[in-house]
């Protein structure tokens, strides 16, 4: 361990405490029983698409297209991953040969 | 009562997040196995904080002289984006009794996605369907991390790339949408908006002020992007 054992439990408490915060506060804000205004509902709605298109492009947002290797093995894991679903929709596939093909190419290729 | 039936029901759900989870918990644990903590410590913290991007970061955290303001700071800036997630489940999650305390605590980017897009199946009740959801990803989460930790203490191998499995969640929980349904245009919006957005504020802090403009698009053309957007005009 780096620190002592008190501070890392301290640490990870912390990071616990804020990272519920983050998670409660709409609850908070639109408690139990009182109702939801209608732009709130239409937000939650439309809101979930657009969350999983952001969660994809935050998953890439350290890749550089401008200096080696280009983007080329996120760009070909994510359309082996891709095709593997529209062609078999089995999850496990899509993502256990996705994830083995990006670490080959990582690690072997470029 | 009810709750075997409902883990059996939810499980198949919950089978992209349990591959996905088994992957990035995995090296989650080697990654903080590498700091000198033993699979207890990354047992410990994927019980009590279940957080994917928010743990990676906070393998950071364990070294002398960091500062605990810090700690809350950065933490805040990686998970800021789980302020909007709740406002797609109040209702479901109100519903619920004490057990929507634990709900929200399990909203990682994951189990939102899955709690947020799954319609709960004839016979069972919502409320134990959606709770076996979020515990069954907790475990997943929980098992990978002791896997990593034990992985990254006693055999050495080179996990570079594991944390890829994340991108590929993802790449599958969007396909599975964009299938499900014909409004495709809330989910271009995200991705155009994201891609912008890194180009625009840099990619480590495009994240809050893209979440507002995507909110901004989507109040602006309420009627572009539900049809017969009056259902929420009160």
């Amino acid at each position: 361990m780096r620190v002592n054992a008190l501070l890392s439990f301290v640490i990870i408490l912390l990071v616990a405490l804020t990272t519920f915060a983050t998670r409660v506060a709409p609850f908070l804000l639109f408690p139990k029983g009182k109702p939801i205004p209608p732009t709130v509902k239409y937000l939650g709605d439309v809101l979930t698409p657009s969350i999983i298109g952001l969660l994809v492009i935050y998953c890439l947002r350290n890749v550089s297209l401008t200096s080696h290797p280009f983007g080329l093995p996120e760009v070909i894991g994510v359309l082996i991953t891709g095709a593997l679903h529209v062609w078999k929709r089995n999850t496990l596939l899509s993502i256990g040969v996705g994830t083995i093909s990006y670490m080959i190419l990582v690690q072997m290729v470029f | 009562m009810g709750y075997k039936k409902a883990f059996k029901k939810a499980f198949p759900y919950t089978i992209p997040v349990l591959t996905g989870y088994l992957f990035i918990g995995i090296a989650f644990g080697v990654m903080y196995a590498e700091k000198g903590y033993s699979f207890w410590w990354a047992i410990l913290m994927s019980l009590l904080v279940f957080a994917g991007s928010g743990q990676y970061l906070a393998v950071n955290f364990f070294v002398p002289g960091f500062s605990l303001i810090q700690v809350v700071l950065l933490t805040l800036m990686v998970n800021v984006r789980h302020i909007f997630y709740g406002i797609s489940l109040l209702d479901k999650f109100n519903k619920m009794g004490k057990k929507r305390w634990y709900m929200i605590f399990g909203l990682t980017d994951e189990t939102y996605s899955l709690l947020a897009t799954t319609k709960t199946p004839e016979g069972v009740e919502e409320e134990k369907f959606l709770f076996a959801i979020a515990l069954l990803d907790q475990f997943y989460w929980v098992f990978g991390s002791f896997l990593g930790g034990l992985a990254g203490t006693y055999i050495k191998f080179d996990s570079t790339g594991i944390d890829f499995a994340m991108t590929s969640l993802f790449v599958v929980l969007f396909i599975e949408q964009w299938m499900e349904t014909k409004n495709r245009r809330p989910a271009l919006v995200g991705i155009a908006l994201s891609a912008l957005g890194v180009c625009v504020f840099g990619a480590d802090r495009f994240v809050f002020p893209t979440m507002i403009c995507i909110i901004i698009v989507l109040l602006a053309g309420k009627k572009v992007f539900v049809k017969g957007g009056e259902e929420y005009a009160g």
